[in-house]
């Protein structure tokens, strides 16, 4: 029973107290290898031609995603064809956050026809590795000959509501000086959103 | 007929009263406000309508309140729904929820300034509670149980 007790009390600790690292820029970003909705699992390695990458961990639940959403789906759009794809990582845990389920993200992928991959990190190992804390978090990633360098971290812009037009959009800003060979002059913004969902046995 | 007039302006009165009205504040409002409580210990919960471990800790932060409501303290509970939401969402879940203590919606623009105004370790992720009393300042990034919610406030008040 006092061994129980021991055990159970460590687990307790670890939920409270251990908390994901968020990989800063200049760190190399993890290669991923997740199940896309369209049943097929995606890498960095899928698209030899791009420059970089703007990954983007989001869900279908989160008033902040939902508010970013139609943002995330313009950024593709901008940047996909200059060599900056999205990839979007939904990091819940479906039993944590029911909606976020891979079944209802493959709904919310087809209902908004999203052009890009929403990826389902089932075991939140990609999540962990990352440090991502809250939805969305955005991880802008450059392709160098060091391998895939992570150059900024964080939001999207500083107006959730998209009610300011003085909004200061750092993801695009980003991007924009690394098509400029420039380095962007914020290279972490805090990603202001949902606390992210994670499973009972997971990383906290 | 002046019997139904009194009727209805009895049940208005009784209606508005019901519940309080919600406003907006800045943190610049904010500040002053806690400088003029001068000893008053201020928890500030940082909460959303739809945020449920917001809403589940809620009730612990309205019976401190309610304890403790002799001694110099005071809960504030500040809403970081949308701004949109203050007519509507955000005081439909005052009125329906029957809150107590004093409910305001965040009215700041800038993100990235306020979260880092608040505290500088703050992730942006709520719930978030701040415990202020005078110079002392604590902040946590956490739920809170009631029983946490009281240790804490004695250790800073």
């Amino acid at each position: 029973m006092k061994k129980f007790f021991i055990v159970f009390g460590t687990l307790f600790c670890f939920a409270v107290n251990a908390q994901v690292k968020t990989l800063s820029p200049g760190e190399i970003a993890p290669a991923i290898k997740l199940l896309n909705v369209d049943g097929n699992t995606v890498g960095f390695d899928d698209y030899p031609a791009a420059k970089g990458f703007i990954v983007i961990f989001t869900c279908n639940t989160c008033p902040y995603s939902k508010a970013y959403e139609q943002r995330v789906i313009a950024l593709n759009n901008k940047y996909a064809l200059s060599g900056f794809p999205v990839i979007a990582i939904n990091p819940n845990d479906p039993e944590a956050s029911p909606g976020d389920s891979f079944e209802k993200m493959k709904e919310r992928a087809a209902l908004k026809k999203y052009t890009f991959p929403y990826l389902y990190d089932k075991d939140e190992i990609i999540t962990a590795a990352y440090g991502a804390r809250n939805t969305p978090h955005v991880f802008l990633i450059n392709k160098t000959s060091q391998g895939n360098v992570i150059v900024y971290t964080g939001a999207i812009d500083n107006d959730t509501p998209d009610t300011n037009p003085a909004k200061i959009k750092y993801a695009e800003d980003a991007i924009s000086a690394l098509l400029d060979n420039k380095t962007p002059a914020t290279a972490v913004t805090k990603a202001i959103g949902c606390r992210i969902a994670w499973g009972k046995n997971k990383q906290n | 007929m002046k019997c139904l007039m009194l009727m209805l302006l009895t049940f208005y009165t009784g209606f508005f009263a019901s519940g309080q009205k919600v406003g907006a504040i800045t943190l610049n409002n904010l500040d002053k406000r806690i400088a003029n409580g001068k000893d008053t210990t201020y928890i500030i919960n940082f909460w959303a309508t739809w945020c449920a471990p917001c809403i589940k800790e809620l009730n612990s932060f309205e019976k401190l309140d309610k304890a403790y409501k002799n001694e110099k303290l005071k809960v504030l509970l500040i809403s970081v729904d949308f701004k949109s939401k203050l007519n509507n969402t955000l005081t439909n879940f005052v009125k329906k929820q029957k809150i107590k203590s004093e409910v305001f919606l965040l009215n700041e623009n800038n993100e990235q300034e306020y979260i880092n105004r608040i505290d500088t370790s703050w992730s942006g992720a709520i719930p978030a509670t701040l415990f202020i009393k005078k110079d002392h300042r604590k902040f946590f990034e956490k739920e809170f149980t009631y029983d946490e919610l009281v240790k804490e406030y004695q250790s800073i008040k």
